[in-house]
């Protein structure tokens, strides 16, 4: 039998960005909310040892460990499901901060047209534009609506940035000012000026400058000392639950944060959330915890691992596409790149942060006509400077042997005279696209793992070719003096490194028939559950998700502190 | 049934597996001479030993945790290959590259003990990964024993016996799956000495490998500084003194 503790308001499962945003908010109201981590404790003194590749970047040292728990992968529903033993195609992110600890700090807004994909694209091209088995759809939400979540979000976490003039409007401006410009940076953007597109330095949150933000959180200057992505900050200058919102929660005296808690159930009763069961990993003792009101802020995946295994809401069926817990998953289609080599050049390639960078909007959702390109939607493209670490980048032609003389060779000239420009093209569901329990493989419980079903399509491939063409006009500008750009998209392979930028499973919408949650995160099924992060997304945009994880998470929270109050169905 | 069919397909795996240890019994047996002798005659350095001794601090890291000596020389020669001393500088052998991997393979990446190794194990596509029972040291102990079954083969020599240029026709017959082998994959085994291979020229010196920094002084990338907020907007290359984890301490 599992012990039982006493009640608390609110429970919350996964402690990152949704998780802390959450849990601060709602203590600020007042609310007793238990957070629940099933990885352990993070903190800035944790980082002073942080500048080392193999560890962090190589090793996956802040990352969930795969032998407790995975997922299955397939191409398609003919395969036979098989676990992704070993990291590739995207990370975990474990521990206090979650993935929030480990990102590189882009943080971004999706576009109006995002929100409103269907009737936009229906409007402007068409029915007969949508393929007939995509299944884009509206998110229940307009760019309006979300847009002062976006600048909570953004003034919270200090995003540094100027105006991206063809973005969404904003309310106001961006916190702190935009990050230093490198050399390489000015030729983006000349290059692009040139050739009469949009550049913009891309919004960081690693901080321009120190900042104290509204919850009274000081931080100090980014040091550009390009280590981010994979990595924590020893500054605590990049933007990371763990020195913003979670301090700001403990301080209330109402959270109680308990590592090493891995949550395998979310008990309900009547259509009510009860509380959740969970597992002490330090002594394997199961534990009850008993809640008014229980929130779902894991990782995309465990989400929908939760849910599914909780046998809460209807699991999407691909054959008929009715039900939705699984449904619309989506990634990010990033390979559409192109890397330039400059033979009279020598570039401060081992500097860097990881959201400094220069960007263009031109070719990313609707800001260009699709008339004519047998593909919706599209992707920024931009030049970042996230620091080439050793390891992990050896720019090589494409016509270079990989390994011996020759190789060693190039890529030790090849390292400081390369410079790439990188596509980060929006993901688009599909009927066939989603996330089920997988009939055969386990977690160390004994819990079905998460089986996704996933391939490129004609979609992904045409954008793909797209953006390579562009990143390859961009170098051709900037006087690169040879170009290797992608050919062929191939097929999805979950070995090599493309995205942590998972999204969908339990999305949100208008309508409880098409969609998990309401645009509170609330689940249709069950008003007093709320999930919450990028299972949300009906489809993934052309730009990083945290910023729009982090405004609905602070649209949640409203919610959350609203259904505590009134109780019922959220309407917006 | 699938399931049935795929139970007889890891049956045949094991049985060739079990057929490949009797066989590598007998061709290691073939070097006799050169595995055991090897392991007690210091191999080709005789010359250099002294002077080492005399001009540097002995490294006391430089000692086996995993392979046996054979294996070492053989790592050793064929890291050399991959990244060879040149006109730019040291090699992997000078870098201490064969150390590193020695040293990481007899660890928790040697074990894949963060890495999803519940049965059952399937064949599967490309673009579903690495699906075997082997773990990395497993696949290096037979990995290396292939490579030199193949050198006596074709060359009636051990890998550490060829010419550079005969090791580097094996490595590249390994890396193009020109080998005839079923107990691992040629190309997956070549693969992951590649890749740690770039690990032990680049890595912190901490792990053995990339030696005085100097594989990072190969590409003037300076390691582990604190800051480049002075570096960042400057038109010229800044040729920075590197720093490593040491520095920390």
């Amino acid at each position: 039998m599992a012990k039982k503790l006493p009640k608390t308001d609110v429970v919350i499962v996964g402690v990152g960005w949704g998780g802390g945003i959450i849990a601060s908010e709602l203590t600020k109201q007042g609310l007793k909310v238990v957070g629940l981590e099933k990885g352990q404790e993070r903190e800035t003194e944790d980082y002073y040892m942080a500048h080392d590749e193999l560890r962090y970047a190589v090793r996956y040292e802040l990352m969930q460990d795969l032998s407790k728990e995975t997922i299955t992968f397939r191409g398609n529903e003919k395969m036979r499901a098989l676990p992704m033993r070993q990291y590739g195609s995207f990370l975990f992110g474990d521990g206090v901060g979650g993935a929030g600890v480990h990102w590189n700090g882009q943080t971004f807004r999706f576009l109006p047209y995002d929100f409103e994909i269907r009737s936009k694209t229906i409007e402007r091209y068409g029915k007969g534009k949508i393929p007939a088995d995509m299944t884009i759809q509206d998110w229940g939400i307009t760019y309006d609506e979300i847009e002062p979540y976006y600048d909570k979000f953004e003034k919270m976490a200090g995003i540094s940035g100027e105006e991206n003039p063809l973005g969404g409007k904003r309310s106001d401006k961006y916190p702190t000012g935009p990050m230093l410009h490198s050399p390489q940076m000015k030729m983006f953007k000349e290059a692009t000026e040139k050739l009469k597109y949009h550049p913009y330095t891309i919004p960081s949150a690693n901080l321009s400058e120190p900042y104290k933000n509204p919850d009274g959180i000081s931080r100090a200057a980014c040091q550009y000392c390009a280590f981010c992505e994979r990595f924590g900050c020893e500054y605590g200058a990049k933007a990371d639950p763990v020195v913003t919102v979670i301090p700001v929660a403990k301080n209330t005296g109402k959270f109680d944060l308990r590592t090493h808690s891995w949550v395998r159930r979310v008990l309900h009763k009547d259509g009510k959330a009860t509380g959740v069961l969970y597992t002490d990993l330090t002594t394997g003792e199961e534990i009850e915890q008993p809640a008014d009101m229980v929130v779902l802020t894991s990782y995309v995946f465990n989400n929908v691992k939760l849910l599914l295994n909780s046998k809460i809401g209807r699991p999407y069926d691909p054959a008929s596409g009715k039900g939705v817990i699984g449904k619309n998953y989506a990634y990010q289609i990033i390979k559409g790149a192109a890397t330039g080599f400059f033979e009279n050049k020598k570039f401060n390639n081992f500097a860097g942060a990881g959201a400094l960078g220069m960007v263009i909007d031109d070719f990313n959702g609707d800001n260009f006509d699709h008339s004519n390109v047998n593909f919706l939607h599209g992707g920024y493209l931009s030049l970042t400077q996230t620091g080439k670490r050793p390891i992990q980048t050896n720019p090589i032609p494409s016509d270079s042997a990989t390994w011996g003389k020759e190789f060693k060779q190039n890529s030790l000239k090849y390292i400081n005279r390369t410079l790439s420009i990188g596509a980060m093209g929006a993901s688009l569901p599909y009927k066939q696209h989603y996330l089920d329990l997988d009939p055969m493989y386990k977690d160390a419980f004994g819990d079905p793992l998460i089986r996704m079903t996933y391939g490129f399509r004609d979609q992904d491939k045409e954008l793909a070719k797209f953006t390579a063409t562009k990143a390859k006009e961009i170098l051709q500008e900037m006087g690169a003096d040879k170009i290797d750009a992608m050919d062929e998209l191939g097929p999805y392979d979950i070995t090599t490194y493309q995205s942590t930028h998972n999204t969908g499973g339990a999305i949100m919408g208008a309508d409880p028939e098409t969609s998990a949650v309401n645009n509170y995160s609330q689940m249709w099924d069950m008003e007093n559950l709320f999930v919450v992060g990028a299972s949300s997304f009906p489809h993934n945009s052309g730009y990083n998700p945290t910023d729009t994880v982090g405004a609905l998470a602070y649209r949640a929270a409203e919610g959350v502190v609203k259904y505590s109050k009134d109780g019922g169905l959220l309407t917006s | 049934m699938a399931e049935d069919n795929n139970k007889e397909k890891i049956d045949q795996e094991s049985l060739s597996r079990r057929k490949f240890l009797r066989n590598s019994g007998f061709a290691v047996g073939g070097l006799a001479v050169g595995g055991v002798l090897g392991s007690v005659i210091p191999w080709g350095t005789d010359e250099k030993e002294p002077q080492q001794a005399a001009n540097e601090t002995k490294n006391y890291n430089h000692a086996l945790m995993n392979f046996n000596q054979v294996e070492f020389q053989t790592v050793e020669a064929a890291t050399e290959r991959i990244f060879p001393e040149d006109e730019n500088g040291p090699g992997a052998q000078a870098l201490g590259v064969a150390f590193y991997i020695d040293h990481q393979l007899a660890g928790s990446y040697g074990f894949n003990a963060r890495d999803y190794m519940n049965p059952p194990f399937f064949h599967g596509e490309k673009t579903q990964g690495y699906q075997g029972r082997l773990k990395r040291r497993e696949i290096f102990k037979i990995g290396i024993r292939e490579m030199q079954n193949y050198s006596h083969s074709k060359y009636k020599k051990g890998f550490t016996d060829l010419t550079a240029d005969e090791q580097d026709t094996v490595l590249a017959d390994f890396a193009d799956d020109k080998v005839n082998i079923t107990t691992v994959s040629a190309s997956g085994f070549f693969n992951l000495l590649r890749s740690m291979t770039l690990e032990g020229v680049y890595s912190d010196p901490l792990y053995g490998g990339n030696k005085d920094m100097q594989g990072w002084k190969l590409r003037d990338y300076p390691g582990d500084q604190m800051n480049y907020t002075q570096v960042i907007e400057s038109e010229e290359f800044q040729q920075i003194e590197p720093r490593s984890l040491r520095d920390h301490m």
